[in-house]
């Protein structure tokens, strides 16, 4: 009995030892980048050129930070404006997700809620717009955007990234609504509750979480957009972050340091809100997409 | 009396119904109207301007006369070998990309599912390269592969994998593959998350049954979780294949489509055409090309999964 109770124990711990040594080579893969570019940005240049490199920096610093946030005369010029393309990466996020979030909800909660005619095909159109690729919409918007005069300016990113941010929050929110029990919403409007008064004093609040989940994706999603960035911003007036890194790498110098430091920078206000709030992230992918 | 009072009362009542039914209707559009507004006027009306300009002669500069060519710009297209070329690595990418992220986050979220220990901070982890903006990725792994002073370089140097450093980036092919290795690190977590939520969901009774009839844990995994998750990974499949058709934010940090047009992917392809050489009419042809494929991918998913209430 007491044998075969510690084969069975061997056993059991062995496999769990399996099941660890299985997550170490997972874990290696994700963290080493990250090590790398982290090492990376608190080195100098010459440390950089190190053959075989020097894998923990011999003389760490936060130098690079403060070349970034506080440029001098010998800065790239890209370091030199990074502060400025972070500040237009935050006003541009931050005004998109106020915006989707806003007209998006509202327009989920009649999509999820109201039965009225066309609900289905504006559903599946919603669900095809995000489909369409950025390149397919350039074009047009960016002679639109010169005849108004808007190119270079954060206002065009905030409507051109409405384009797939907005139906992505109605997509989300549309989802999170619908599973709202309806007999909640049945009782309010029989105590004389108007749709309107049902949607801000029952539904929004309980669709917090929702709204948490769907902020989150649409402020992500913008911060990490290029493409539009890349086409409607050459100067300092609208500039993200991302058109930013990928210019450290001029036609005939690259700024290591720099691209590795605005990189840190880049990643931190993503990373940090992922992580506190990464309940709202794993249940915004599943309502987005484990649908039915 | 009671005849009249329940044929008298029903249709006070569909009236009032009615009246209900046409203020929700008009309460409907209304709140509708802002996003609809806004997205007509940012996806729909660029979209058949793109499809307009499709079907002509026309350059960047706009003051140039445009002619109309018809169909000419696409089977101008059609006809090109660089064209099909540039699909096929397109294809490649993301097949590769797509397929090895599906079995590596599989073998993941399978891995969280039978919680050894420090699952927690693996699921924890896995956020992170999520998180990472792309072009930040890009430029990491661009670093890393860099041929002078590059970490892999370092790494198999130390190893003694490499007695020299290698260009990792020189040679089309391997550019290529090292793209999609960078693509799958910031990728595999969306699998993972997505599929691990969905092995949480399913019932365990399940599979507890089956363990007691003796199922293996393989056998288990292969019979009976696995077609529970068709539904999950058909999602991730095609959010991940539609993704990738698209790439274009990694190619061109790390690559620029090089070298020697090894990893121009279609997205690239139209980026050059439209903004390196200014054939509008062309490039909005092959916009509206990535589009319908694209769009096809958006039918398969409209078809096979948005199914309220379908079930695995």
């Amino acid at each position: 009995m007491c044998n075969l109770r510690s084969a069975n124990w061997r056993k059991h711990f062995m496999g769990r030892l399996v099941l660890f040594a299985a997550t170490l080579p997972i874990l290696a893969f994700i963290y080493l980048p990250i090590a790398w570019l982290v090492a990376s940005s608190t080195s100098s240049r010459v440390e950089l050129s190190a053959v075989p490199p020097h894998w923990i920096p011999q003389n760490p610093s936060l130098q690079n930070y403060v070349d970034i946030l506080f440029p001098g005369d010998q800065a790239s010029s890209t370091a030199k404006t990074y502060k400025v393309t972070l500040q237009n990466s935050l006003i541009v996020a931050t005004s998109v997700t106020a915006i989707s979030l806003v007209a998006g909800s509202l327009a989920a909660y009649a999509l999820a809620r109201i039965q009225f005619r066309f609900r289905r095909t504006i559903l599946i159109g919603i669900l095809a717009t995000r489909m369409i690729p950025e390149v397919s919409l350039v074009i047009p918007l960016y002679v639109l955007a010169s005849q108004i005069g808007i190119l270079n300016t954060p206002t065009v990113l905030i409507f051109t990234y409405l384009s797939f941010a907005l139906p992505f929050a109605i997509w989300l929110m549309a989802a999170f609504f619908e599973t709202i029990p309806a007999e909640l919403e049945d009782a309010a409007r029989i105590d004389g509750c108007s749709r309107i008064g049902t949607l801000f004093k029952i539904i929004m609040p309980i669709s917090a979480p929702g709204l948490v989940s769907t902020g989150l994706f649409v402020f992500l999603t913008a911060w990490d957009e290029f493409f539009f960035a890349l086409i409607f911003t050459s100067t300092i007036a609208a500039k993200t972050v991302p058109v930013a890194i990928a210019e450290f790498t001029g036609r005939y110098v690259v700024d290591i340091t720099g691209m590795m430091t605005g990189g840190v920078l880049a990643a931190l206000p993503p990373v940090i809100m992922a992580l506190a709030f990464q309940r709202y992230i794993v249940r915004g992918l599943t309502a987005g997409a484990v649908k039915g | 009396m009671a005849t009249l009072a329940t044929t008298v009362k029903p249709m006070g009542a569909n009236a009032r119904r009615f009246n209900l039914r046409r203020q929700d209707t008009i309460v409907g559009w209304l709140l509708i109207a802002p996003s609809l507004i806004i997205i007509l006027g940012v996806t729909l009306q660029p979209v058949l301007s793109t499809l307009y300009l499709s079907f002509f002669d026309a350059s960047t500069s706009v003051n140039l006369p445009r002619t109309f060519i018809g169909l000419d710009n696409y089977t101008n297209l059609l006809q090109d070998p660089v064209f099909w070329q540039t699909i096929g690595r397109t294809m490649y990418f993301m097949v590769t990309s797509v397929g090895l992220e599906l079995i590596v986050g599989i073998g993941i979220a399978q891995l969280i599912h039978t919680r050894p220990p420090g699952w927690k901070f693996l699921r924890i982890s896995l956020i992170i390269p999520w998180a990472v903006p792309t072009i930040v990725n890009g430029a990491m792994w661009g670093w890393i592969y860099n041929g002078d002073y590059g970490a892999l370089n370092g790494l198999l140097y130390q190893l003694g994998v490499i007695n020299k450093y290698i260009p990792w980036l020189i040679d089309p092919a391997r550019a290529m593959n090292l793209v999609i290795l960078a693509d799958i690190w910031h990728t595999v977590p969306f699998v993972a998350l997505i599929i691990q939520a969905a092995l949480a969901g399913l019932p365990a009774e399940l599979d507890e049954a089956a363990a007691v009839d003796g199922a293996s844990a393989w056998d288990r995994f292969w019979q009976i979780r696995l077609p529970l998750l068709r539904p999950a990974i058909l999602v991730a499949l095609i959010i991940r294949s539609v993704e990738a058709f698209r790439v274009f934010d990694i190619v061109y940090v790390i690559t620029h489509g090089g070298p020697a047009f090894g990893t121009v992917t279609i997205s690239y392809l139209t980026y050059q055409e439209t903004f390196s050489y200014g054939h509008l009419g062309r490039g909005a042809a092959l916009s509206f090309l990535v589009s319908i494929f694209t769009l096809g991918i958006a039918f398969i998913y409209i078809r096979y999964v948005y199914r309220p209430g379908e079930g695995a």
